[in-house]
């Protein structure tokens, strides 16, 4: 049915937004409302196509070494790169987050009221960013949107932020720049070795390049595949953000337009786990579990990974606990949850290479995940101290650990934008985010209480909602791989309570407060209005069905997590 | 598909189903109409009650050992993992059965009693609405048929008890309240998350009937090694779901909780103490008994980590309550206690293998205690009536300072028990109820609900005790609290209605009106013949609250005696119909005379005791109560302030966390370390620029100060070809096509 266009659907599905940015872009000033309904009705189209594509993957789901939607198209053959995108299971849901995330904050955003074509703009143009990662299957193609994500959301920090935005966006800037050197860097590097920019052919031929006599540009492989290693991990963690890269988001979330930290938290964090599992994951499954050595501790890069992982989980959440200010609130609670998305994909890495390891018949790399001295590590000694069945058990726990990392993924898109767009609702009308200055609001704003107690819990992660699926998952798919980080990020889990309900208290709870009931008598009314209700709502159903029946999505991404971590 | 939903297979999920719909309905549609919402409430759970007396019935009817292999339920995917899918379903079996007895009904009494005692709150919409949410929950937990859906019906209850409790949130302290007991509770229930995950992880389901009717899985559960600690996986996933059960049913030492709960209104707490949350602890580890016991053969005195771990904090935690319960005047606080250490006796009765014991005492309890909470709200709503009546007729204050925050030591005037006395003659029908449930809570010989099913606990502790000395401590335990109970009771009961009025608001104490018969009988006995009327006027409304108030005392005083009998040494249905629910068949002992007489001493002399000490000669205004007396003021003052383990975890745990998060994680690590060195970094490049910009200025601009001087000439003199004529441009163009051709005849040649 998708064939009737002249176009590629999902080449349509990525530049659609862009066509739209254009037209909103020129339409006059003076026709304000025309730029806001035009700009929402783009997204909407958007939207119902994102809908078709994971409707279409979740009824056929691409079998192993295959895509949904798969185009290829010659586009820049001097370097080697093509026109390649498609779709599975894991993009799928991501595709589907933005798809419905960006409505609604355009929607948000139709509080704005200066240069409201530019800003309209904007949003259309980072959706084509977003998308278009999701959607790359060549390397080239996935940098390019890559950084075409940035810069919409630096200018809709720089022009629509709050006080401090300059410090913000500049720093925002610098940081997601400082990351994507080193990104470039390390594509360029292994484009140039593999001769091509393929994202599946990169898959097969770079874990097993090892160049001319195992020397990359006159350097011993394994130290050139490190570095690469980590060019491509510090972009992705900083995009994350992991700690210790995290430090950005704070100051970017609070001075964002709540509209942008909707999709920064919702969607742009999610670039960086989506980057380990489309390349960082895959092109280095041997430097990921090869065991290493520093001061007579063994450990490998995956044990390091889950430490930040545990980290972040800990201390964001405390970090959030300390915050008087409601959205640094919020966006360190980002750090919290994502840590957890950065756990599973620590066991999701694992995995992987010891799949890769075993299918390569790299028995010494095997020997490295069983245990096993390398001089030792033949096949029979290695499935003798690691059996295939522990094996196969062992990957089945992955499967969780990662279904869980990708349901979170989805699960705090909606949580943390639902808890900027409350944040921002208030802002809009009280003009302060202090939470020392709140207290005692709810009989002054009920419906805004209700939607915050409601939001809060499921970003707390209470049974029922969307956020516990995903954390459940990844606590129990983790645990057997790394018992000792998950007992320590359940004291992260601990503090993640105590920080949404200082949230609560100190906003709703405590005696009526006569000094915002004169507020919102005199000079604004505080409740929260109809029209962010609406764009609130779309995000309260899906967590309350999410939490309620999971495998509406769970099913989609269980796809493409048995196609990543196949047999 | 066709489903028949009355068939006992689907008949669950209605059940479970009716009180969460009231709660949608409540907040989406009728929450700005109380009397609507209290409809929807009430036919909620009144239709789930309904439905579950079906069910039972139902059940019971079927009532053979082959329910026990067989049970009604059904389930649906859920979750699709790798290879696997997870199911989610609903399950009946005997304990369940025995359990929906109890939970729909007791709700449906708290919401009777709520729509009298709530009467007049801003706020009643919202409150129906959570205790709607809060039964639906609970109902979720029994009916599970696996335990995540039993953990999701534990955490929303959590939820749902942090917001009732702190339900005035316009109160310091009610908030204070609701955030301690999420967090207290959530500090096991995460530990109890890592212990589903891991049995997750090894069963690859977690599924009851899968798990605990497998011999196969229990054995490999029982003989796997856990892979931190030692120990067997079913060692390990035991010991942290009984640490759930230790937050959920606020045993040692995640307690303290529990009495600082009884800032929310009074249904609450009965909802809380009776109906749900702190039985779903007890219901769970029942529930899981067989993977707690496996690989210990507890009938030949062999007990599994999990069971000694259970026994140890049940036995502590009955004692320790008891003795906690002694040294408060706070009526609710008193309550609180005895929930604790009553619950530290099923714990127990579980650590040494007793489980139908521990069921048996569990719904006992949740009558009376449902019947003792709702009985001193009657009381405290009096005694506030009492204390405005007081005031306006200028004998003390009303208005009393609230604490700002939580006091250990604070008690609310209405509460105060050594404020009241003689409450007899104004509250007839809360003082007969009350004693009934008192009784039962103390165990009085072969009439009461609570002397059946704890004289079945002391049996089985007797029967291990010449065997073991791990029993022989739960016995010793358990009977020293089972004497202190009986005299805590009696104390509580005892100062409350006996004797004179110890202050105005006692003596002006009501709930409005009086039982003018129960007066006029009293009198004519020749009692206290100074008992006078005073007859206040009342409106209908009036009367319509308290009979709401005052009918599910009365109804569940019934089954505070009642609910005993089906489980007598004698009369075992209860045994044999609970029997098959577990794989394991359980041992029924042999009648033995002597521990039913040590447990009928103990009931009888503690309540002698009170007896003796507090109606012989009632305490009078101005005394000191001999019990505060015969403990001495540092004992007292100890007890007063709950041993100090509330301070201890407040002064060394919470604050130096705090302290750590605000200092430490964002000041020193966030602030000054990583955006130090980045500022550092940033600071670098800037000098660097800086530096150049210097180098341009002094070097290049001097040596080349002629060629931009060289570059403005060529532009003045270039600016002549932008002459804006198209002739001169064509010009051009051919000129420059000319040479580029030239060039390019060259290159090929």
């Amino acid at each position: 049915m998708y064939d009737l266009l002249p176009i590629d659907f999902l080449t349509l599905l990525t530049f659609l937004p862009l066509l739209g940015a254009v037209i909103v872009f020129v339409i006059p000033r003076g026709r304000e409302n025309w730029a806001r309904w035009t700009a929402l009705g783009f997204s909407l189209v958007v939207l119902v196509m994102t809908i078709a594509v994971f409707y279409n993957v979740q009824s056929d789901p691409p079998g192993p070494g295959q895509w949904a939607f798969e185009e290829q198209a010659e586009w820049f053959p001097q370097l080697n790169a093509s026109w390649h995108i498609g779709v599975d299971g894991l993009s799928a849901t991501m595709i589907l987050l933005t798809g419905i995330l960006v409505p609604l904050a355009i929607l948000i955003s139709f509080e704005t009221k200066e240069r409201v074509q530019a800003n309209m703009a904007l949003f259309l143009f980072l959706q084509t960013g977003m998308l278009g990662v999701f959607v790359a299957l060549d390397m080239m193609v996935f940098f390019v949107f890559w950084e075409i994500g940035l810069v919409p959301m630096y200018f809709l920090i720089y022009l629509w932020g709050g006080e401090n935005r300059r410090y913000a966006a500049n720093k925002f800037f610098l940081y997601t720049m400082a990351g994507s050197l080193g990104l470039l860097l390390a594509t360029q590097l292994i484009g140039l070795s593999v001769e091509s920019f393929d994202i599946p052919v990169m898959m097969q031929a770079w874990p097993n390049f090892t160049g001319s006599s195992g020397e990359i540009l006159g350097v011993d492989a394994s130290i050139i595949k490190y570095y690469a290693l980590l060019g491509f991990t510090i972009a992705f963690l900083i995009k994350i953000p992991a700690w210790p890269f995290h430090t950005w988001l704070p100051d970017a979330h609070t001075e964002a337009p709540t509209g942008g930290s909707m999709l920064l938290a919702g969607v742009l964090l999610k670039l960086g786990a989506y980057g380990f599992l489309r390349l960082a994951i895959p092109l280095f499954p041997t430097e990921w579990i090869i065991r290493r050595e520093l001061f007579s501790l063994q450990y490998n890069l995956v044990d390091v990974l889950g430490f930040l992982a545990v980290l972040g989980i800990v201390l964001g959440a405390l970090a959030a606990w300390g915050q008087n200010d409601f959205k640094r609130l919020v966006a360190y609670s980002s750090v919290n949850h994502m840590g957890f998305v950065v756990l599973g994909l620590a066991v999701a890495a694992l995995m992987y290479g010891t799949v890769w390891a075993e299918q390569n018949n790299k028995w010494g790399l095997m020997g490295d995940v069983a245990g096993v001295e390398r001089a030792e590590a033949t096949k029979t000694k290695v499935d003798e101290v690691y059996p295939v069945e522990l094996r196969e058990s062992d990957r089945d726990d992955a499967r969780i650990a990662l279904n869980g990392a990708v349901l979170q993924m989805f699960n705090h898109g909606l949580s943390s934008a639902g808890m900027f767009l409350l944040a921002g609702a208030l802002y809009h009308k009280a003009h302060t985010r202090d939470l020392r200055r709140f207290g005692g609001l709810w009989d002054i704003v009920p419906v805004f209480g209700a939607l915050l107690i409601f939001v809060s819990m499921a970003s707390l992660g209470l049974p029922g909602l969307n956020g516990f699926v995903g954390e459940f998952l990844i606590v129990s798919g983790s645990f057997k791989a790394y018992p000792v980080y998950v007992f320590l990020s359940l004291f992260g889990l601990l503090v993640t309570g105590i920080y949404i309900l200082k949230g609560i208290q100190k906003l709703l709870h405590g005696p009526y407060n006569e000094e915002w009931a004169e507020y919102d008598r005199t000079e604004h009314r505080l409740e929260i209005e109809r029209r962010e209700v609406i764009a609130l709502a779309p995000l309260v159903v899906l967590m309350l069905i999410t939490g309620l029946y999971p495998n509406w999505v769970l099913d989609v991404i269980n796809s493409g997590v048995v196609r990543f971590l196949g047999g | 598909m066709d489903i028949n939903w009355f068939h006992a297979d689907y008949l669950p999920w209605l059940i479970l189903l009716f009180p969460l719909v009231s709660f949608l309905v409540i907040v989406l549609f009728t929450s700005k109409n109380t009397v609507l919402s209290q409809v929807v409430g009430l036919g909620g759970i009144g239709v789930s009650w309904a439905l579950s007396m079906v069910l039972f019935v139902k059940t019971v009817w079927a009532a053979d050992p082959a329910l026990g292999e067989r049970v009604y339920g059904s389930s649906l995917d859920w979750m699709s993992l790798g290879a696997y899918t997870f199911r989610m379903g609903v399950l009946v079996d005997p304990l369940t059965a025995y359990m929906l007895l109890m939970v729909p009904l007791a709700c449906l009494m708290i919401f009777i009693y709520s729509v009298g005692y709530m009467r007049g709150d801003a706020h009643n919409s919202r409150f129906f609405a959570y205790i709607s949410l809060f039964s639906g929950a609970m109902l979720v937990l029994v009916l599970a048929d696996n335990l995540l859906l039993l953990f999701i019906g534990w955490e929303l209850m959590g939820f749902c008890s942090y917001s009732l409790i702190g339900f005035w949130a316009h109160k310091k302290t009610a908030m204070e309240a609701g955030v301690k007991a999420f967090m207290t509770t959530r500090v096991a229930d995460m530990l109890m998350l890592v212990g589903i995950g891991y049995l997750f992880l090894e069963a690859r389901t977690l599924n009851f009937r899968d798990i605990l009717y497998n011999e196969e899985m229990l054995h490999h559960l029982a003989s796997t090694d856990a892979i931190l600690f030692g120990g067997s996986v079913a060692g390990l996933v035991g010991v942290l779901l009984v640490i759930g059960t230790i937050g959920k049913s606020a045993q040692f030492p995640l307690h303290t909780w529990l009495p600082d709960a009884m800032e929310g209104p009074t249904p609450v707490s009965a909802m809380i103490h009776a109906a749900a949350m702190v039985s779903a602890g007890v219901y769970m580890v029942v529930r899981m008994f067989p993977l707690l016991s496996a690989g210990a053969d507890f009938h030949h005195f062999d007990y599994s980590t999990p069971m000694v771990f259970m026994g140890l904090i049940g036995a502590i935690t009955a004692l320790g309550a008891a003795v906690l319960a002694l040294g408060q005047n706070d009526i609710k606080r008193i309550l609180a206690y005895s929930t604790i250490s009553q619950l530290g006796y099923m714990v127990a009765a579980l650590g040494i293998g007793a489980w139908v014991a521990a069921v048996f005492h569990l719904i006992n309890h949740a009558f009376f205690k449902a019947l003792l909470f709702m009985a001193s709200g009657s009381v405290i709503h009096a005694m506030e009536h009492g204390e405005h009546h007081a005031a306006e007729h200028g004998h003390g204050h009303a208005e009393h300072e609230e604490p700002d925050g939580l006091v250990m030591d604070y008690v609310a005037p209405p509460n105060d028990i050594q404020r009241m006395g003689g409450l007899l003659h104004r509250l007839p029908v809360t003082a007969i109820t009350m004693a009934i449930g008192g009784l039962s809570l103390a165990g009085f010989p072969l009439l009461t609900a609570g002397f059946w099913s704890k004289d079945e606990i002391i049996a089985e502790a007797w029967h291990g005790m010449t065997n073991d000395p791990f029993p022989l401590f739960v016995l010793l335990a358990l009977v020293v609290a089972a004497f202190l109970t009986a005299f805590y009771t009696a104390r509580m009961w005892l100062l409350t209605f006996w004797g004179q009025p110890r202050t105005p608001a006692a003596e002006y104490a009501s709930l409005g009106t009086f039982r003018k018969q129960w007066v006029v009988w009293w009198n004519k006995r020749g009692w206290n013949k100074d008992v006078k009327l005073m007859q206040e006027p009342t409106t209908a409304r009036d009367r319509l609250s308290f009979a709401q108030m005052e009918t599910p005392l009365i109804i569940l005083a019934f089954f505070a005696i009642f609910a005993g009998f089906i489980g007598t040494p004698v009369y075992h249905a209860l045994h044999d119909f609970l029997a098959p629910t577990l794989l394991e068949e359980p041992l029924k002992i042999d009648f033995n005379v002597l521990p039913m007489l040590l447990s009928m001493a103990l009931a009888l002399g503690g309540l002698a005791l009170g007896w003796w000490v507090y109606a012989v000669k009632p305490l009078r205004q101005d005394e000191v109560d001999p019990t505060e007396k015969a403990l001495g003021p540092g004992v007292w003052e100890m007890l007063q302030n709950r041993l100090y383990i509330d301070i201890l975890y407040r002064r060394y745990l919470l604050r130096p966390v705090e302290w750590f998060s605000v200092n430490i994680v964002i000041q020193a690590i966030d602030k000054e370390t990583i955006d130090g060195v980045l500022e550092t970094i940033a600071e670098a490049f800037t000098w660097l620029g800086e530096a150049f910009k210097r180098f341009n200025t002094v070097v290049i601009d001097g040596v080349g100060d002629g060629l931009p001087r060289a570059v403005g000439d060529f532009g003045a003199w270039f600016r002549q070809v932008q002459s804006g004529r198209i002739q001169q441009y064509l010009l051009y163009v051919t000129l420059a096509l000319l040479a580029l051709g030239t060039l390019f005849l060259v290159q090929v040649r």
